[in-house]
């Protein structure tokens, strides 16, 4: 990593063994190889990522108070003003917070489920034909299925529960976590993989050491889409599996709705959204991080 | 093949003997290798040279037991065989010298042992200090270099290379030339070497086997008596680069062109 990079100093000033004339030579072209990365401070590179996603809320701001001025359903749509009053009022209940951490909750184990169940399925399947044959297409499939079709199915087999809006979860992502998976080993340059039989790694040796860490940058991917279906399962599940004496970001939606209280649930909404806008926002460094060591972006 | 129950067991590393090999079926069928017969003595430095296409990289693979003849039979006589491919073939996932370090972990080297080892064979090819850069950070003669070090790392007997200096610039080639030189009197390696560069055949070869275009075949075979340690640009060296260019080129107008 770029901390290690030694100077061209220390590059030149090595003593080789023979060292020849071209041999010096070989160590300053090999200086002026390393090219200087500098990037700007800290405060300036948060600037520059934050900056158009800064422009991205106050444009949706003024739109919002726009159609507001607009005088659209006057007396019902939220005004944006007051929603991010009742938003910051809400966010000093113990009620929000409480709904928050049980949608969290949820939200954590049913992924980490779909993570395990996914991996193992789409490991087995990328590497066992007559698997890959028999379950490779169904697993697509569920992956178009929406996932909120499972509901009645699931309410049935485990009631109204949290199991059942897990197994929805699970369902919902799992299959994208598994082709992801699936994806990367397909994808695994039959070059490096002539390269590992050569050094000898075999069997596990080859899929531990060449064939997962090849795979990573579309299993990210994979757990990205998977944490899209995941949530939406997951806002689905709380508004239609019911459970009492348990806030969730769901059950206030509904007694918003009951209440009819637009002001409050527009409030909820803009938390989900930002909660999930910041998981993907974690995917996506993750994501980049991958590119930039493998060198898969542009330019540094 | 890399069985150790070679039938043919002789005095050579490698033996191909009678060597085909066919890609595809039918219409589309290419045959690349045309009854190839090649003997290498353990180790001697053995140059395959020979038009683009007519097969050298398929010869070397299935030396490396990466594919099988169509007819023939090769042998390494279980010798331990690394192959150094066309591209530097790295993963781009590991730093330079955890590239290194997982051949040598392949081949059952502990912990201190690849550390050290892999420190040593960067420096080999003077690469003392980019260990923890990853391969797209380096140059691509750099990574020829990282790679070289990596078949070294596997400890092998037969050392193929496939074209391993034809990205790099004169003065790099150069040294890594003379490297190379050093590293296979210190070893004892059997080395299959394929290029294009006909004066690099003679410089580094103990032997010079030019091929046939497609279907490659063997066709002409010239020992180097010239002693070491050889330049490229010395006169003995010119001068039977041309008697071997002349013989390539004759291959070539009988194909016209
Ligand atoms: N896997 C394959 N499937 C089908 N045809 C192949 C395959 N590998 C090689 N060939 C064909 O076999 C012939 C020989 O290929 P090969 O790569 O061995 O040539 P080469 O001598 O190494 O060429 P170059 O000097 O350009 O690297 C070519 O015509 C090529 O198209
Ligand atoms: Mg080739």
């Amino acid at each position: 990593m770029a901390a290690d990079a030694p100077t061209p100093a220390a590059t030149t000033g090595h003593v080789f063994p023979g060292g020849s004339a071209s041999e010096a030579a070989l160590a300053g072209l090999d200086a002026l190889d390393l090219r200087e990365q500098r990037t700007g401070g800290l405060p300036a590179r948060i600037w520059a990522s934050l900056w158009p996603k800064v422009l991205a809320i106050a444009l949706v701001l003024a739109i919002w108070e726009l159609i507001h001025l607009s005088g659209y359903k006057k007396s019902i749509f939220p005004a944006p003003g007051p929603t991010l009053a009742n938003l910051w009022d809400q966010l000093h209940t113990g009620l929000l917070w409480h709904a928050i951490g049980t949608t969290l909750q949820r939200a954590v184990i049913g992924f980490a489920l779909a993570i395990l169940i996914g991996g193992v399925v789409g490991a087995l399947v990328s590497r066992i034909r007559p698997l890959r044959a028999a379950v490779g297409s169904l697993i697509t499939g569920l992956q178009t299925l929406p996932s909120i079709a499972w509901f009645p199915f699931a309410i049935i087999l485990f009631g109204n529960n949290t199991t059942a809006i897990l197994f929805v979860i699970v369902l919902g992502a799992a299959p994208s976590i598994a082709n992801g998976l699936i994806t990367g080993v397909d994808y695994t340059p039959p070059l490096l993989l002539k390269a590992g039989t050569m050094m000898g790694l075999r069997r596990l040796s080859l899929y531990r050491f060449l064939i997962l860490p090849a795979s990573l940058p579309a299993f990210v991917a994979g757990l990205k889409q998977g944490w899209a279906f995941a949530w939406r399962s997951l806002m689905a599940g709380e508004l239609l599996v019911i459970i009492a004496n348990q806030p969730s970001l769901g059950v206030l939606l509904n007694t918003n709705q009951d209440q009819s209280d637009l002001v409050s649930a527009t409030a909820i909404i803009i938390v989900i959204l930002i909660i999930g806008i910041c998981v993907d926002a974690a995917f996506g460094a993750a994501d980049r991080t991958i590119r930039r060591r493998w060198g898969l972006t542009a330019s540094a | 093949m890399t069985t150790t129950t070679a039938v043919t067991q002789t005095s050579a590393a490698v033996t191909l003997a009678e060597v085909s090999k066919v890609f595809g079926r039918g219409s589309s069928a290419v045959r690349a290798l045309d009854r190839v017969s090649l003997d290498v003595p353990p180790g001697e430095f053995t140059c395959l040279i020979g038009a683009s296409g007519c097969g050298k990289s398929t010869l070397l693979s299935l030396v490396a037991g990466l594919e099988r003849p169509t007819a023939g039979t090769v042998s390494a006589g279980g010798r331990r065989v690394a192959l150094m491919f066309q591209e530097p073939a790295l993963f781009p996932w590991l730093t330079a010298a955890a590239n290194i370090e997982l051949a040598l972990r392949a081949r059952g080297a502990g912990r201190s042992e690849r550390r050290q080892r892999a420190a040593e064979l960067l420096e080999l090819v003077h690469l003392g200090g980019f260990g923890g850069k990853r391969p797209h950070e380096l140059s691509g003669g750099m990574r020829q270099r990282v790679a070289l070090a990596r078949a070294l790392a596997q400890d092998a007997d037969v050392l193929l290379m496939d074209e391993p200096f034809g990205a790099l610039d004169a003065m790099t080639r150069d040294v890594l030339h003379e490297e190379l030189d050093r590293v296979c009197a210190g070893r004892r390696l059997t080395v299959l070497f394929v290029t294009h560069n006909v004066r690099e055949a003679v410089r580094l070869g103990d032997r010079v086997v030019v091929l046939s275009s497609r279907p490659g075949r063997v066709i002409a075979e010239f020992p180097v008596p010239i002693d070491r340690p050889r330049r490229i640009d010395s006169a003995p060296v010119a001068e039977l680069a041309a008697e071997v260019t002349d013989r390539l080129r004759e291959e070539m107008t009988r194909h016209g062109g």
